[in-house]
């Protein structure tokens, strides 16, 4: 049974998805893309009850009643600096759901299939909603393929989906602190996800040849092993392409499903969250001059000799120090990085900028791509601290200004400033595009202490000539700064 | 430990070696000080600001030596000073051990420990006690105002009601630290100017100083400064003449020069001749920086200023940051107090002289009755060795055109492969699939599409809502679940619910957490 009003609901409500995604474009267009997306999703799930999924309604509504409850309150409790956390959560919601609904169709077939057996004619015409599409498949005049199509859709679904879900539970303990955040591989490492990829491959063969649900289950279960595995031995600064890997893996699975369904709408949403996420990782991937298949199957890539050897000593300043560099000085520019949303150091931030600012000093952020756990982090905390956007600059836009500026502040970022990038063939980092902040005047780095970040590579910034070290906690150090600007 | 300052004996030195606020940073370490009544007065620091301070004021130098455990001035001492030390009494002053050989063994016979402010090794980690490398920036400064103050016009161009004044012309020989901030002041009061140096590597540096870096036609391999320890080495017959032919090109067109050229260990080279003097218009001025090693001009006397015969003056004073005593002492003095922090690394007031210190073994020249120089070279290079540059290669037009064109033939390549092998690939898909898949297929091929073009577009600062927002529509997966929920399996439906509280969640979280997102996003 085909309902034309859902279809053409559903058309509507693709063009509304596809202006909500193309409207992110600007900052100003983005508060009207959202309205966009709601309405689309409103008119989508209305035009489902009303339609294929008018059985049971009453259930329907009351679940989606009582989840939206629970999204509103997490929605309006999250602090920014927990956005990371939130989205691997969320992620993880999708990819539950999903296997969820494919295995829905592997029972759904089942029975039908047991209903073609034993001819219960009545009860095939008692069908209704998905059950009679499925049923039509099984239909004799039906193409021999369909029911081939249908399992293979199914079982990639399930199989997407329950990668999704595990890796996103993963990820969201690492980004919750949890879960250590170091990489690390249970024996066997990558041979094992192979092993379980290639059981997941056999399994597949024998669903087809009709082996059944439990083929099924194991299948589910060797997925849940990969994605746990997968996104343990991926270590913390690579978190924001795990994070939008696995939003593009959310995507594909609402496709897949989409496919098993013959829902087109889910399809095209499938794809469009698919291909974003996909970018996003690339973006990500590009920032850090690696290629997907090295962050995913963890650590650096291979070096070709020894690292470059670091003299000279790390400085350190005090307070006053920085802030009388900071009223001498006409540019700043900052950068932020991880440890400025460990230490929940924004608010003081903006506050420092919008003291210089008062001053007539020019102040500007630069962010690199990669900079936080997730992408775009930065730009969302800064903003949440009424840090303009438009003083809020990419790397690519705010590199070549380094030269002409007095003062560059490094709040809590490491790897995005290392010189090593552009200087030693060697560094494991070699040929990842950097924020040049050592052409500036004068670098401060705010930092916990001496040390390495995330990655253990050693950072010549820090000891160059035009470098000095604010050590402690940055937003202690920050807000020591604050009195002292006048 | 007692730190105690030394009036300069020498006459016109009016600099210090301890200033009241170096001797309040002295006594956080542990020290407590002295000093010689009136050693500030020339530069302006009183006894009465060195006793507020928390200095002890004694009468004389002999009180001083007697009181102090480390004695410190500015210039060399003198045999009678030098006399007056005893065993494991420490010194710092400048001492330049090469030339006083005598004095080294006084001071070595005396037991006393020598710390030569001129013989810190140039590291980078040392550049905070580089005494030499501060007087150098101050003579540079003051070299341009000593060229001013004795120039007749501006700096600067003008063009004024009474009418145009041309902008001086400033050629700065030897960019070293002197010379660099000669540049820079130069630069800044507005004048044109030109810098030479023998090392090729410093053209970027006196660039960045605002003047230009005069090169010469000569295809040698000129030695690597830091080679050298960052100082320059004698050059050639062949590029001794190529530099003084450009020179005198240029000496009839330049209103100041300023020397700084210095070989360590040998006398000043001659670079400024006779000739060019006389070449140049009359009231130029040449100000010799090297005068107190003979001096890179012909016509230098030490210690004075004369005119040569055309009217130009050629200043040769060897007393420039003695003349800015204020400033002078208050950079010296930093750099002695950075030098005794650390020879107390516990900031206890106890020395601990450790000669296992590059810095502090290199700067060393004699130590409980044993001459420690030269000291061995340092463990650390001056300066990275200079990396061979790869300037591009520059393309002519027709290479360049060339070179698009492949790039676009490889471009349309790529795409035409990848659009026949997925063309094929659907294809073979389409043979075997059902009609039914391939419909949906085709929508699926399309909203990728769609997808790619669409987020590319997107800000990369609204990638964290973006992120969201996706999660909240991928939650379309809802409508999956509600068809299925009107199932008559009860697993089904538990399933199903299951999937629509949860999707539930995501599209009210994503879209409500999207929204607090953007609205914080504020226009400056």
């Amino acid at each position: 049974m085909e309902y034309g009003f859902t279809t053409a609901a559903y058309v509507v409500a693709a063009v509304l998805f596809i202006l909500s995604l193309g409207g992110l474009s600007g900052q100003e267009s983005a508060k009207r893309a959202v309205w966009y997306g709601i309405v689309g999703m409103a008119l989508a799930v209305l035009a489902t009850l009303y339609g294929p999924g008018a059985g049971n309604w009453l259930i329907s509504v009351a679940m989606i009643v009582v989840g939206g409850a629970i999204g509103w309150v997490v929605a309006q409790r999250v602090q920014m600096t927990e956005m990371p956390q939130l989205v691997a959560a969320m992620h993880s919601l999708v990819g539950l759901a999903a296997v969820f609904i494919g295995y829905n169709t592997e029972f759904e077939m089942a029975r039908i299939a047991g209903m073609f057996a034993s001819a219960d004619a009545d009860g095939l015409n008692a069908l209704g909603g998905f059950a009679a599409k499925v049923a039509a498949k099984f239909a004799t005049d039906a193409h021999p393929g369909e029911l081939t199509i249908l399992r293979i859709e199914t079982f990639l679904g399930v199989f997407i989906g329950a990668v999704t879900f595990t890796g996103s539970v993963i990820a969201y303990g690492k980004l919750a602190g949890k879960v250590d955040g170091k990489a690390k591989k249970l024996p066997g490492g990558h041979v094992l996800n192979a092993g379980a990829a290639l059981l997941s491959l056999v399994l597949l063969v024998m669903y087809f040849n009709g082996a059944g649900t439990w083929a099924l289950a194991v299948m589910t279960l060797a997925a849940f092993f990969i994605g746990y595995h997968l996104i343990m031995g991926i270590g913390g600064a690579d978190m924001p392409v795990v994070v939008s890997m696995l939003n593009s893996y959310s995507g594909w699975a609402a496709a897949a499903i989409g496919f098993s369904l013959s829902n087109d709408l889910l399809i095209v949403v499938g794809a469009l969250v698919g291909s974003s996420g996909a970018i996003l990782s690339y973006i990500m991937c590009k920032a850090m001059n690696r290629s997907f298949i090295s962050v995913i199957l963890g650590g650096f890539g291979g070096t070709t000799g020894p690292a470059m050897e670091v003299t000279g000593e790390q400085i350190a300043i005090d307070a006053e120090g920085v802030a009388a560099a900071l009223n001498d000085a006409e540019s700043v520019i900052i950068i932020p990085g991880y440890g400025m949303a460990v230490a929940q150091a924004q608010q003081s931030v903006s506050e420092l900028t919008r003291k210089l600012r008062a001053k007539g000093k020019e102040v500007r952020f630069a962010i690199h791509p990669v900079a936080g756990r997730l992408p775009g982090h930065m730009n969302v905390l800064l903003a949440e601290a009424k840090v303009p956007y438009d003083i809020v600059l990419e790397m690519d836009e705010i590199n070549e200004d380094f030269p002409n500026t007095d003062v560059a502040i490094v709040i809590g970022s490491n790897d995005i400033v290392n010189p090593a990038a552009q200087e030693d063939p060697n560094s494991p980092i070699a040929g990842m595009p950097v924020l040049e902040c050592w052409k500036a005047k004068q670098v401060f780095v705010s930092k916990r202490g001496q040390g390495t970040g995330y990655s253990g590579i050693e950072n010549p910034l820090f000891y160059k000539d035009n470098t000095r070290m604010f050590y402690g906690d940055a937003k202690k150090s920050i807000d020591a700064l604050l009195p002292l600007i006048d | 430990m007692k730190i105690g300052a030394l009036k300069e004996v020498t006459a016109d030195e009016s600099r210090v070696a301890m200033t009241p606020d170096s001797a309040v940073q002295l006594q956080k370490l542990g020290h407590s000080c002295v000093i010689e009544a009136g050693a500030g007065q020339a530069a302006g620091f009183s006894d009465d600001s060195y006793r507020k301070a928390g200095v002890e004021v004694l009468a004389n130098a002999k009180a001083v030596m007697a009181a102090a455990d480390v004695v410190v001035k500015v210039r060399p001492p003198l045999p009678k000073e030098v006399a007056g030390l005893r065993a494991n009494q420490t010194l710092i002053s400048f001492f330049y051990p090469a030339q006083n050989k005598d004095l080294l063994e006084a001071a070595k016979d005396k037991g006393a420990n020598v710390i030569a402010m001129d013989m810190v090794p140039r590291i980078s980690r040392a550049q905070k006690m580089d005494a030499l490398s501060s007087m150098a920036n101050i003579a540079g400064y003051r070299a341009v105002i000593e060229a001013g103050a004795n120039f007749g016009r501006f700096f600067t161009g003008q063009v004024t009601a009474a009418g145009k004044v041309p902008p001086a012309k400033v050629l700065v020989i030897g960019a070293g630290v002197a010379g660099l901030a000669a540049i820079g002041t130069a630069t800044s009061l507005g004048a044109i100017t030109y810098a030479f140096d023998v090392r090729p590597e410093v053209a970027e540096q006196i660039e960045s100083m605002g003047a230009e870096f005069v090169y010469l036609d000569f295809a040698e391999n000129q030695t690597d400064g830091a080679a050298t320890g960052g100082y320059a080495a004698p050059s050639s017959p062949e590029f001794r003449d190529a530099q003084l032919k450009k020179f005198r090109e240029m000496a009839p067109d330049i209103d100041i020069v300023i020397t700084t050229a210095l070989i360590p260990g040998r006398d000043a080279p001659k670079l400024w001749l006779e000739d060019m003097v006389a070449m140049m218009k009359p009231g130029s001025v040449v100000v010799d920086l090297a005068a107190e090693r003979g001096g890179n001009c012909d016509l230098t006397v030490p210690d004075q200023k004369v005119v040569s015969p055309n009217g130009v003056t050629i200043v040769g004073y060897t007393d420039f940051p003695s003349r800015m005593a204020a400033q002078s002492s208050t950079l010296y003095s930093t750099n002695i107090r950075h030098m005794l922090t650390d020879l107390t690394p516990k900031k206890d007031g106890v020395i601990d002289h450790n000669m296992e210190d590059d810095v502090i073994r290199g700067a060393t020249v004699t130590k409980e009755g044993a001459i420690t120089f030269p000291p061995p070279p340092p463990k650390v290079a001056a300066i990275a060795a200079q990396k061979p540059k790869e300037k591009p290669k520059e393309l002519t037009p027709e290479e360049r055109r060339a070179q698009e064109t492949a790039a676009f033939k490889a471009q349309t390549r790529q795409q035409v492969t990848m659009l026949a092998i997925g063309g094929a690939l659907i294809l073979l898909a389409g043979l075997y699939a059902p009609a039914s898949f391939m419909s949906h297929f085709i929508v699926f091929v399309l909203s990728c599409f769609v997808g790619f073009q669409v987020i590319w577009n997107v800000s990369h600062s609204l990638h964290t809502p973006l992120m969201a927002v996706t999660n909240a529509i991928s939650s379309i997966i809802i409508l999956g679940a509600l068809m299925q929920i009107g199932s008559a399996s009860w697993l089904v439906v538990v399933l199903a619910a299951l999937s629509v509280f949860m999707a539930g969640i995501n599209i009210f979280g994503g879209f409500l957490v999207t929204r607090r997102m953007l609205a914080m996003f504020q226009k400056s």
